[in-house]
């Protein structure tokens, strides 16, 4: 088949993503030709303001070096300024006359510095703010000149002034606004930056307009006049009061534009054939100054020119932050407050901290923060996602550590960390490191960094803090999706709720399936997708869908915990912890027969049989006679139990038995994470049911059931859920819950963390409000459970299973060759 | 090369792989979805896990220990991870999987 042509117009950020997303979806459907105004590669126009104040260089802040264009077989023509789309002949024009044919043309031209109309705008030594060459001209005259003027209080003109500070510079911000920031912080915020500012050296005029540039008499700036008659010394002036859509080129090719290039939900423009991203183009009123949303769209338009068009894009929730070493500052959202909002402030001006947090109908809009910022991207956690904050409001303003989320170590203050201390405690990554390679290797993802670092991808404890790093190494330009929203794998660009609806109202039945049908990009999925696959297409078709061993985590295939030695460790049910002196004698002579190195007792009141080989596994379940434990799955795993009524003094219920119940009634069920049940049977809660996934505790009237608790990597205590007054009901509202948790929560969420995402209304009405939903769904998971059998019988009943157990012999075969 | 017999194609699981005795220690035998089977020494070069027990998918497959993927035609780790298992050479003939020891440096 001939490939199709694409041309992109223009070389920058939004662009060369948006080639990237579309290489790894369709490698092959097009021939790419790039141009490029300016001389270099892609780079990362973001990082210009730390390369102008010296902490970076140009080649550090390359993302797409020449290689990479030739490895993908773009055809790239840089220092080429295209002129003319003829979209009749469907042909682009350069300056230099060079042409080129399309069948897609993708416009990325990105914007413009808004130079304000004034007399003396076009003489030497007045620039905008928006390349490598203007920050290498600044740069330059830094060397050779004294005064420089900045014309804007934005984010741009405060990075470029603090620059040129620290390149020896005299400076002066001119604003034009009441203070600084005017639209990413408010007034007092605003205050308190101008003044931190001011310590540093820089100067400040606002509200001010400026009038006039005056001419030394050889066509160079020499000073600034405003409209008030002052006037200032300026060598260099740097103008940055804003920037405008660049759609010129658009415009005379006759596609409708309105302060940019107008866009649809799939990047398209007027002329179907033509899409324009990034900060050219215009998407329902807005032009995107920021690199975020930037991807989000280059996401969507690849999706759409690869010809898969599922996606759309929506418009983003932007967050800012100011890139000055030194200064804590981060606003996201509708801060500025207004009719129908509440706002939360916290004023401290002598230490230099203000927080400022937007309510509306009880869900946080916005935040503005500014001296202590370390709480931003979890604000801008819930403001993306829409949590509802009426129950955490009291201790909102406290952040993430006020609601007993406390993180690793407790340790939240990522701009605080000194470069050396460690972030990832399982595999020893420094603060330093991490920043160093968000900015070497131009990360923008947590992704990103533990797929370069390693850092957050063991145990995860340290994701928050991650992603911290990154919100303030690279601002409103990290890409900080919820779960929810984030594409399952780099196979398929679906998230984990597209999946499961589409297993669900498709009726995919098998992993082939489901890949054909979702469009897999890979022919066998990686080691992250095809576990979750597997798992969704059993829990939702259970009897129907057959379970892949293949896809499952070597724990789930051997039924056994693989150790770092590359033995097994075997731990038999013991159901609500009780066992018997037969059961035990088994236990200790396996232990002699296999000269098991550790024999221990677990958290889950059980006994561990640690470093077996894996051989060794289908005898040591012979000889066990014990069923399986499930403690290497992603299943239930146990009920731990108190001694409850029938021994304790003060046991008011008989927890064991309830707990031997419910652990006999979920044998065998797998779940998207980890199951643990505890069940106490007085309020000292011996069981410690306040950390279990569901913990119940027995009282004088009946029992208490509380979900979503964890004693994990973050503490987190279970939520009450309902009262009961029998066993019969514990056990329907347990099976129940469970179930909901088991056909909704995504793959490795946790039910803390479903809880979360879903909120504890939604349970409510499915488990707790509707009796016949209730019934349904403890009637579905009994369903479910009918089909499943204890896997170490089965490994043993069907020898073909235990193939995979037995080594092959090599000396006895060289024997026969 | 000497070539040793070792199995048929079919004891081996798509998908999955076999573990064969090795003179200087195990070696892990993969099978893919295409029927290609490729051997590599079973230990990651990581520390060491077993790689004959990670999840295989495409030409790769991911160690069960630390996550690290290795390349099966290669064993070289993908990038950003960097590394090497020592692999020999295999071929499928007539429905048997055959296997040399290449010797290690």
């Amino acid at each position: 088949m001939q490939k199709l042509k694409l041309v992109m117009i223009g070389n920058g950020m939004a662009g060369v993503r948006t080639l990237e997303e579309l290489i790894k979806l369709a490698p092959d459907l097009y021939d790419i030709t790039v141009f490029g105004a300016e001389p270099h590669p892609n780079y990362n126009r973001i990082l210009l303001s730390p390369v102008l104040a010296g902490e970076q260089t140009f080649e550090e802040i390359v993302l797409n070096d020449l290689n990479w264009y030739a490895d993908n077989g773009i055809k790239l023509l840089l220092g080429r300024k295209v002129v003319k789309i003829d979209r009749k002949a469907r042909v682009v024009v350069a300056d230099d006359g060079s042409q080129a044919e399309y069948d897609r043309l993708l416009i990325a031209t990105g914007s413009n510095p808004f130079i304000l109309p004034i007399p003396g705008k076009d003489l030497q030594g007045v620039i905008g703010y928006r390349d490598i060459a203007d920050t290498q001209m600044m740069m330059a005259t830094a060397k050779t000149h004294k005064h420089a003027v900045v014309i804007g209080g934005g984010l741009l003109g405060l990075e470029a002034a603090n620059g040129l500070k620290l390149r020896g510079m005299d400076v002066t911000v001119v604003h034009i606004g009441d203070w600084l920031l005017e639209r990413q912080l408010d007034v007092t915020a605003g205050r308190l930056l101008q003044q931190s500012l001011e310590d540093r050296g820089l100067k400040f005029l606002l509200p001010k307009h400026t009038a006039e540039l005056l001419d030394n008499g050889e066509g160079r700036v020499c000073a600034v006049k405003f409209k008030d008659g002052e006037v200032i010394p300026a060598d260099l002036v740097v103008m940055a009061a804003g920037i405008r859509p660049n759609s010129d080129l658009a415009e005379q090719a006759g596609i409708a534009c309105n302060r940019g290039i107008l866009v649809n939900d799939t990047l398209q423009t007027f002329d179907p054939r033509v899409y324009a991203i990034g900060e050219c183009a215009s998407h329902r009123g807005i032009a995107y100054g920021l690199v975020a949303p930037l991807f989000e769209q280059a996401k969507v338009c690849a999706n759409h020119l690869a010809q898969l068009g599922f996606a759309r894009y929506q418009g983003s929730v932007t967050s800012t932050k100011l890139k000055v070493t030194g200064i804590d500052l981060f606003s996201a959202g509708e801060f500025m407050g207004g009719e129908g909002t509440e706002t939360i402030t916290l004023s401290d001006p002598i230490g230099g901290v203000y927080k400022k947090l937007v309510i509306k109908d009880d869900v946080l809009v916005g935040a503005c923060l500014y001296g202590d910022t370390a709480d931003g991207g979890w604000y801008f956690r819930q403001i993306r996602e829409n949590y509802n904050v009426s129950e955490i409001r009291d201790h909102l303003m406290f952040g993430e550590n006020a609601i007993g989320d406390t993180g690793h170590q407790g340790q939240s203050k990522a701009m605080s960390m000194p470069d050396d201390m460690e972030v990832c405690g399982c595999n020893g990554v420094c603060k330093g490191t991490i920043v160093k390679a968000i900015q070497e290797h131009g990360l923008f993802s947590v992704d990103e960094v533990k797929k370069q670092t390693k850092a957050a991808s063991s145990c995860g404890s340290c994701a928050g803090l991650v992603e911290q790093i990154l919100i303030n190494t690279v601002g409103g330009a990290a890409d900080v999706k919820p779960k929810s929203e984030k594409a399952i794998c780099g196979c398929s660009d679906l998230n984990h709720g597209q999946i499961r609806k589409a297993i669900r109202d498709e009726h995919l039945t098998s992993i082939p399936a489901a890949m054909a049908f979702l469009n897999w990009s890979t022919p066998n999925g990686c080691a992250t997708c095809r576990p979750a696959l597997n798992y969704y297409l059993i829990s939702t078709w259970p009897g129907e869908a057959k379970d892949d061993p293949q896809s499952r985590f070597i724990n789930e295939r051997a039924h056994a915990n693989i150790q770092k030695d590359g033995t097994y460790s075997v731990i038999p049910r013991m159901w609500g912890g009780v066992t018997n002196a037969s059961e035990l004698r088994r236990i200790a002579d396996v232990a002699d027969k296999y000269n098991v190195p550790m024999v221990k007792v677990t958290g889950g009141q059980r006994i561990d049989l640690l470093g077996i080989k894996k051989d060794d596994l289908p005898g040591v379940w012979k000889d066990l006679d014990m069923p399986s434990g499930h403690a290497y799955g992603k299943s239930i795993r146990t009920v731990k139990t108190c001694v409850g009524s029938e021994f304790c003094r003060f046991g008011t219920q008989n927890s064991t038995q309830m707990g031997i119940d419910l652990e006999h009634a979920l044998f065998n069920m797998w779940s998207p994470h980890k199951v643990k049940l505890a069940v106490s049977g007085c309020p000292r809660n011996c069981a410690e049911s306040g950390i279990k996934d569901v913990g119940i505790i027995g009282v004088d009237s009946g029992w208490e059931l509380y979900i979503g608790g964890n004693g994990g990597i973050k503490t987190e205590a279970g939520e009450f859920f309902v009262k009961l007054k029998t066993a019969e009901e514990v056990m329907e509202y347990s099976l129940a819950f469970l179930q909901l948790y088991r056909e909704e929560a995504f793959y490795l969420e946790r039910t803390v963390h479903y809880l979360q995402r879903v909120g504890m209304e939604h349970i409510k009405q499915g488990v707790l409000e509707d009796a016949e939903r209730r019934k349904a769904l403890h009637e579905r998971l009994l369903f479910s459970l009918s089909f499943e059998q204890d896997p170490w019988k089965e490994q043993l009943a069907k020898p073909q299973l235990k193939k995979e157990f037995d080594r092959i012999a090599l000396q006895q075969l060289e024997a026969h060759a | 090369m000497n070539w040793l017999d070792i199995c048929d194609l079919e004891e081996i699981n798509v998908l999955g792989s076999r573990i064969v005795s090795g003179p200087k220690g195990d070696i892990a035998l993969f099978r893919t979805s295409a029927d290609e089977v490729f051997a590599l020494d079973d230990r990651c070069p990581h520390k060491g896990g077993p790689l004959s027990q990670g999840i295989i998918y495409g030409k790769r497959v991911a160690c069960p220990l630390h996550n690290w993927q290795i390349e099966l035609e290669s064993g070289k780790a993908v990038a950003p991870d960097q590394g090497c298992a020592h692999r020999h050479p295999t071929k499928v003939e007539n429905g048997r999987v055959l296997l040399a020891l290449a010797p290690h440096n």
